[in-house]
């Protein structure tokens, strides 16, 4: 049922929903990282609201945790005048017994005009938008944020204008993205983007159990020495490694890890001298960066934190304005 | 019943002859082929003029979920299906709800399945108790109930010492026993196969290396028992080539495929199309290339259907979550014939795949057409398409990646013992 077409695009081509950067042409990317623009400098107004959403009930569905992803969508929302229902569902669509499309229909049924939705299983958005395409509610949008390892659109989209913001053209650089690539939906959605966009140079660093197999099918080189993987680069992303992953058949430590990963100002030296760092958030100081990395200058981490509500408001608008 | 069969295809798979002639049936059993025997007067005429006539089709892997698991389909849904497409002859694995791991269980399968009067069915044994992959059940007891062969359905055996044991009592008895090389701790979490795609879609991935160490300990078991060792559902390259060495080095093994790994790639997922989700999973191209050529040669024996009716709410979930399968009895032919096709291999030859190899594996007398012969018997349009769609398929289980496809092959008439039990 969901097979063929990516269901993100109208037959138009207009965005209905956003579920992954795969596929995006550079032409939309490029329009909501510009539309985010005039929403960056929003939060210093005194009043922090357009009412580009008025009337539209946005639903944050989380059946994965995350306080921070799940603020932010919040805080972007309220400042386009939606109604924010927040529902947490815990682990699993089946611990409730009640089915992902059942749960979903019940929500459109209390007029929802959009799902704000994170999954521990990937492609669940992918089908709650097949299921809303199949049966003639198109009107509902779906805003993936963040299922399994697969895409975290608004992540890397925040980092698209992070990026864009300390480096301007995307066609002259080299981005670094560093750590767990294997479970990281934050690497796969910000390398589309890049490739999209005519990044000349993303590479990927970190241990042969980390690095998914093929990955440079996606246009992307892989190093394992990290010290070769960031000469000369312009963008470092780090990545989170999730407590679980530290001691296992994965990794034998945090410490080890720290050792061959860590960013430190030794490390960083290697890259460009004008190179900027980048985190998604929550940091692990001490396994992959130092905190003088962290709270250092070349640091772009919290101006990534405001960047990401911009770019937040800009897709809601974008999908679902009135 | 006397039956003549007039003007057809007729294709016998045992002496690979193709030829058009008649065939004249008679009290279950085929009496002539050619020339009427003298005196024989038809009840019934079947003009098959354009048609082919084959043996009916064995399928070594067909689920009918019961006992337990009715929901997803019951034997009478699933033999009308056999039988529309052309299957006279099946084996069930033991992983129903309870296993059949005792001979009441399949006592009762069978009865009910020769009460319902369709397609032959044979059970296979479960080779552990409750498929634990610990305790060996009763085989001789199973094999007085009508067990064929025995197997952990797509139950692991992780203990390799109890896989010699089991292949060291069954080849005692001359059991035959059927195992799906998958390691079950290289599979795990997996749902996709490791490559290109299950990176870009974020799936937890099965490497090839699941199905080769797995294959590694079987054959090197099976060497040192001498039991006779039937592979099921091979999927990778890397499998295919070591089932070739190993048949070369002498080794009697036999080894069958799905027949939607000889269509279907981990591309084929789509955006995460759970009628995509297979246990083992859509491998890459040149796996799918392996396994077409290692069939067209003979490493591989047959073609299953790797026939799995599951219900919709059970596809309807994220991929990872999805039950793995498809509905494959009424496919079986159309997807044989598609392969046969696109390979330049003879009808005869690619009807053996379905039908002689098969019978040869269940040990059973069948899969030929000859005079003696047991007439079972697909009458089918072999230039005849047909578009794959729910309504169109008589198993209960609608769930197949091929919805909406036209295949090779329509099916026209079905004889069971010499009945007529389908047309269209």
């Amino acid at each position: 049922m969901n097979a063929g077409r990516n269901p993100q695009l109208g037959p138009d081509g207009r965005l209905v929903h956003l579920l992954t950067l795969e596929g995006l042409p550079a032409a939309t990317i490029l329009s909501i990282l510009d539309a985010a623009e005039p929403f960056a400098s929003f939060g210093e107004r005194e009043v922090k609201k357009v009412p580009l959403l008025r009337g539209k009930a946005v639903f944050n569905l989380f059946f994965e945790n995350s306080t921070r992803t799940r603020t932010t969508f919040e805080i972007a929302a309220k400042r386009l005048s939606a109604d924010v229902i927040n529902l947490n569902i815990g682990a699993s669509s089946t611990s409730k017994g009640e089915t992902l499309l059942d749960t979903i229909d019940n929500l459109v049924a209390m007029n929802a005009d959009m799902f704000v939705v994170r999954h521990s299983q990937s492609g669940a958005p992918h089908l709650i938008a097949s299921h809303l395409l199949a049966t003639g509610r198109s009107h509902v949008h779906v805003v993936n944020a963040g299922d399994g390892r697969h895409a975290h659109p608004t992540q890397g989209l925040l980092d698209l204008y992070t990026i864009r913001h300390y480096k301007r053209d995307f066609r002259a650089l080299s981005v670094a993205v560093v750590g767990d690539v294997l479970h990281s939906r934050v690497a796969r959605s910000l390398i589309h983007g890049l490739a999209t966009l005519g990044t000349p140079d993303v590479r990927v660093i970190g241990p042969r159990t980390l690095i998914p197999a093929r990955v440079e099918g996606m246009g992307v080189r892989v190093f394992h020495d990290m010290r070769a993987g960031l000469a000369d680069c312009d963008v470092i992303v780090m990545l989170r490694l999730q407590n679980e992953r530290m001691k296992g058949a994965l990794l034998p430590s945090a410490g080890e890890y720290f050792k061959h990963y860590g960013l430190t100002d030794g490390k960083l030296a290697l890259a460009k001298s004008d190179a900027i760092v980048m985190h998604p958030g929550p940091m692990n100081r001490g396994i992959e960066i130092d905190s003088p990395v962290a709270d250092g200058e070349r640091s772009v981490i919290l101006p990534q934190v405001t960047f990401g509500i911009a770019v937040r408001m800009a897709v809601m608008s974008m999908v679902a304005g009135n | 019943m006397r039956i003549e069969i007039l003007r057809g295809r007729v294709v016998d798979p045992v002496a690979r002859t193709d030829r058009v002639e008649p065939v004249y049936v008679a009290d279950g059993s085929i009496v002539a082929v050619g020339a009427a025997p003298a005196g024989f007067r038809a009840e019934r005429t079947i003009e098959a003029s354009g048609l082919v006539v084959a043996p009916g089709l064995i399928d070594l892997n067909a689920r009918l979920r019961e006992p337990g698991l009715e929901h997803k389909a019951t034997l009478d849904s699933e033999l009308k299906a056999a039988i529309a497409g052309g299957v006279t002859r099946l084996a069930c694995p033991p992983d129903t709800d309870p296993p059949l791991d005792e001979p009441g269980l399949v006592e009762m399968l069978t009865r009910r399945a020769r009460h319902a009067n369709r397609a032959h069915v044979h059970p296979v044994g479960a080779l552990t108790l409750g498929l634990q992959g610990t305790t060996l059940t009763e085989m001789g007891e199973l094999a007085d109930a009508g067990c064929v062969a025995y197997s952990q359905g797509d139950a692991p055996l992780p203990d390799a010492q109890v896989m010699l044991r089991a292949m060291q009592y069954a080849a005692t008895f001359r059991h035959r026993v059927w195992l799906r090389p998958q390691d079950p701790s290289l599979a795990r979490g997996g749902v996709a196969h490791e490559g290109e795609m299950s990176t870009r879609l974020g799936l937890p991935a099965v490497p090839s290396c699941a199905e080769s160490v797995a294959l590694a300990t079987i054959l090197a078991l099976a060497r040192e028992t001498g039991v006779r060792v039937h592979l099921q559902r091979l999927s990778t390259a890397e499998g295919v080539a070591m089932v070739r060495d190993a048949k070369r080095a002498g080794l009697a093994v036999t080894c069958e495929v799905a027949a939607h790994h000889l269509h279907l790639c981990d591309v084929d997922i789509g955006w995460f199309d759970a009628q995509a989700r297979f246990d083992p999973p859509l491998r890459g191209t040149r796996d799918r290339a392996a396994l077409r050529a290692g069939l067209a040669d003979g490493t591989i024996d047959v073609v299953s259907s790797d026939h799995a009716p599951v219900d919709d709410d059970a596809k309807l979930v994220p991929f990872g979550e999805a039950e793995p399968g498809a509905t494959g009895l009424e496919l079986l032919l159309s997807l044989t014939l598609k392969w046969a096709a696109e390979e330049h291999v003879s009808l005869p030859d690619a009807i053996a795949r379905v039908t002689s190899a098969p019978a040869a594996i269940l040990g059973v007398a069948a899969g030929r057409i000859a005079v003696g012969a047991v007439a079972d018997l697909c009458v089918f349009d072999p230039a005849s398409h047909w578009r794959v769609e729910r309504n169109a398929l008589a198993s209960q289980g609608k769930n197949t990646p091929f919805l909406g496809l036209e295949l090779p092959g329509r099916v026209r008439w079905t004889l069971v013992g010499g009945q007529v039990v389908h047309e269209a």
